[in-house]
């Protein structure tokens, strides 16, 4: 009911969504009821990287919200998709328990091996469930608040925003290397065991975590879309297009901007929490600022201002990396920068722009 | 036996006790009792040593139509910054009415007060459809969380027909306003100043670019407002401004050199020598 009242007038929405139930229907059918010695069987392997494809395209959803949308071109994304998943990954942290390699029931192995007595404060709650979820929302949420508060009131635009927020992640990166920090240091947080008390090595667990990740997915799409089709995506087109304008007429861009930027950080935290148990680890390699900078090729690559268009570029691009970087690995930095560029000079409108003859305004 | 007439009193069926009157409210928003609705006194800016405003006194009464004219660098587009809230003054204050210091605010403040500006160069969200243009532009509540849940009502629909009509835009109202020729873009802004019901409307050379009989329509469009609001008109065609002025302000290196009807003004010898050379 409600979701067809936001799938009104949006039908690629509908077919995305159609798609994307189709996944969630057949995947788990191919892997669990298909026997293993069958053509079609799905490998676990396989559900999983698509779970992360999907983790990916969430990520990149929110990218196109700030860029795309609010015209913020943003490149430090990454870092609120790692918060996110170091949130997650604390949490499944303190799930191993006492069967770490030194078997002690609260500490992390990591910090027995740097001779830490007891739990920095910051990892107290991390064994509840609900307390990690808080936390995936609340960190990259409450980052992207303080950080977009003082970049946009400060009225910090155009390329000085997007190198600030490169530095926000590469700050990152530096800090999380640390292992005075108490985050895993190099090595990250890893060699998970459960998430709520079942085990993330089996095949049900692994095809429910990938279906969470579809559903949300289709949850964040449609958030977006009631979002954009607001009018407060309305008033976010206008200040991309003509910021002072929109101030002259009585709105505080800056709220606006900020609105969005937590949103958006919001979600890519979110989609941080589901890559994390997929991918069973979590380490700085996340803030990295190329992994941010990728994150907007892949918006760019599927297509700006659509949504739909930055689930298929994720996708894509990530399908193409995953081929390249197995078949011809030294190939892949340059097919991507090719890739980049062929789509900024003859698809300003991105792949899904190819779809439609002229590009639709909102 | 005192006691039992207040007693009465109080029991007294029908009896409303004073906390129970809401009280009045108040249009606190604006007191231009004494005529003028914005007051510009004393203003000098300066931008790295030079001054763009030099102690510049204006007055601009409710509900005129103020043309005002100089030559470049005169710091015309400095005064809108000014009273829009976009550059603060060294010295000097801008009031609008008698109680709104608008020093004080800034710029989204200052538009929701009710003074709108126009800017010199058309400026619409060209990627939205020119009815959507004016419904951002409307007078409602801007803050973040009530725009993301805002629906229209019939009233407010009926107030954006009507503001399409006055612009002579209804045909369009489903177009991108990016598809618009510049003639009706700036309608469009003027329309989209309109929505915001303004108090005061800032024109910043509204027929910059524009063929003759758009010129024309400009002009009665901008009569038209004279009276509701007051509409304060920076312009360099002086056909236009004799078409249009009552009373015309000659700005010059930052300060008022004269002021009256545009025959006066015309026959000012400082103002023919500033314009002319002497």
């Amino acid at each position: 009911m409600f979701i067809t009242k936001i799938l009104q007038d949006d039908l690629s929405g509908k077919i995305f969504l159609a798609v994307l139930a189709a996944v969630i229907m057949l995947v788990p059918l191919f892997n669990l009821l298909v026997p293993a010695s069958s053509l079609f069987h799905l490998p676990t392997y396989t559900v999983t990287l698509f779970g992360k494809y999907l983790s990916y395209a969430l990520l990149a959803l929110a990218v196109d919200m700030v860029w795309g949308y609010c015209g913020i071109l943003t490149l430090g994304h990454g870092a609120f998709f790692a918060l996110g998943g170091y949130a997650m990954g604390m949490y499944l942290m303190r799930q191993i328990g006492d069967r770490g390699v030194y078997g002690n029931p609260v500490l992390p192995d990591f910090m027995l091996f740097l001779d830490w007595q007891e739990l920095p404060w910051y990892w107290h709650g991390f064994d509840q469930f609900w307390f990690a979820i808080i936390m995936v929302v609340l960190a990259p949420g409450l980052l992207a608040y303080v950080f977009g508060w003082l970049a946009f009131r400060s009225r910090v635009t155009g390329v000085y925003l997007s190198i600030i927020t490169q530095a926000m992640t590469y700050a990152l990166l530096l800090a999380f290397f640390r292992n005075e920090m108490g985050f895993g240091g190099n090595n990250g947080l890893t060699d998970f065991k459960d998430i709520l008390g079942f085990n993330l090595q089996s095949d049900n667990v692994r095809v429910i975590i990938f279906m969470m990740t579809a559903f949300a997915l289709a949850g964040g799409y449609l958030a977006c879309r009631v979002v954009v089709s607001s009018k407060l995506g309305r008033v976010v087109i206008a200040l991309r297009d003509t910021e002072s304008r929109t101030r002259f007429i009585g709105y505080k861009v800056e709220l606006f901007k900020l609105w969005i930027f937590v949103f958006s950080a919001v979600m890519a935290g979110i989609a941080g929490a589901l890559y994390v148990p997929q991918v069973g680890i979590i380490n700085p390699g996340e803030f990295s600022p190329l992994n941010s900078i990728e994150l907007v090729i892949w918006v760019a690559v599927g297509g700006r201002c659509t949504l739909y268009g930055a689930v298929v570029g994720a996708v894509l691009v990530n399908f193409g990396k995953s081929f390249f970087t197995a078949a011809l690995p030294e190939v892949w930095l340059f097919a991507l920068g090719a890739l980049f560029i062929l789509v900024t000079l003859f698809l300003p409108y991105g792949l899904v722009g190819l779809l439609r003859p002229k590009r639709r305004s909102v | 036996m005192e006691l039992l007439t207040i007693t009465r009193q109080l029991m007294r069926r029908g009896k409303v006790f004073d906390f129970l009157i809401p009280e009045p409210v108040q249009d606190s928003a604006l007191d231009t009792t004494h005529g003028p609705i914005l007051y510009l006194e004393d203003i000098s800016v300066s931008f790295d040593g030079f001054r763009a405003l030099n102690k510049l006194n204006l007055y601009i009464d409710e509900g005129e139509l103020r043309c005002i004219i100089g030559p470049n660098g005169a710091g015309k587009t400095t005064m809108m910054d000014l009273i829009t809230g976009k550059t603060k003054p060294d010295t000097g204050s801008v009031f609008f009415g008698q109680n709104i210091d608008l020093l004080k605010l800034d710029e989204p403040a200052i538009a929701q007060a009710g003074i709108c500006r126009k800017f010199q160069k058309p400026t619409v969200f060209e990627q939205l459809p020119v009815f959507n243009n004016l419904e951002l532009a409307m007078r409602t509540d801007k803050r973040v969380w009530s725009t993301l849940f805002a629906k229209l009502s019939g009233e407010q629909n009926d107030f954006i027909d009507e503001t399409l009509e006055t612009i002579g835009l209804k045909e369009l109202s489903h177009q991108e306003a990016g598809s618009l020729s510049h003639g009706q873009k700036q309608w469009l802004e003027i329309g989209m100043l309109l929505m915001q019901q303004p108090k005061v409307l800032l024109v910043d050379e509204p027929v910059a670019g524009m063929t003759h009989q758009e010129t024309e329509r400009t002009a009665e469009l901008l009569l038209a407002l004279e009276g509701k609001h007051s509409v304060v008109v920076v312009e360099h065609d002086m056909e236009f401004v004799r078409s249009i002025a009552r009373k015309v302000t000659v700005l010059h290196e930052g300060s008022v050199l004269a002021e009256g009807s545009m025959n006066e003004v015309q026959n000012n010898a400082r103002v023919i020598e500033v314009y002319l050379g002497s």
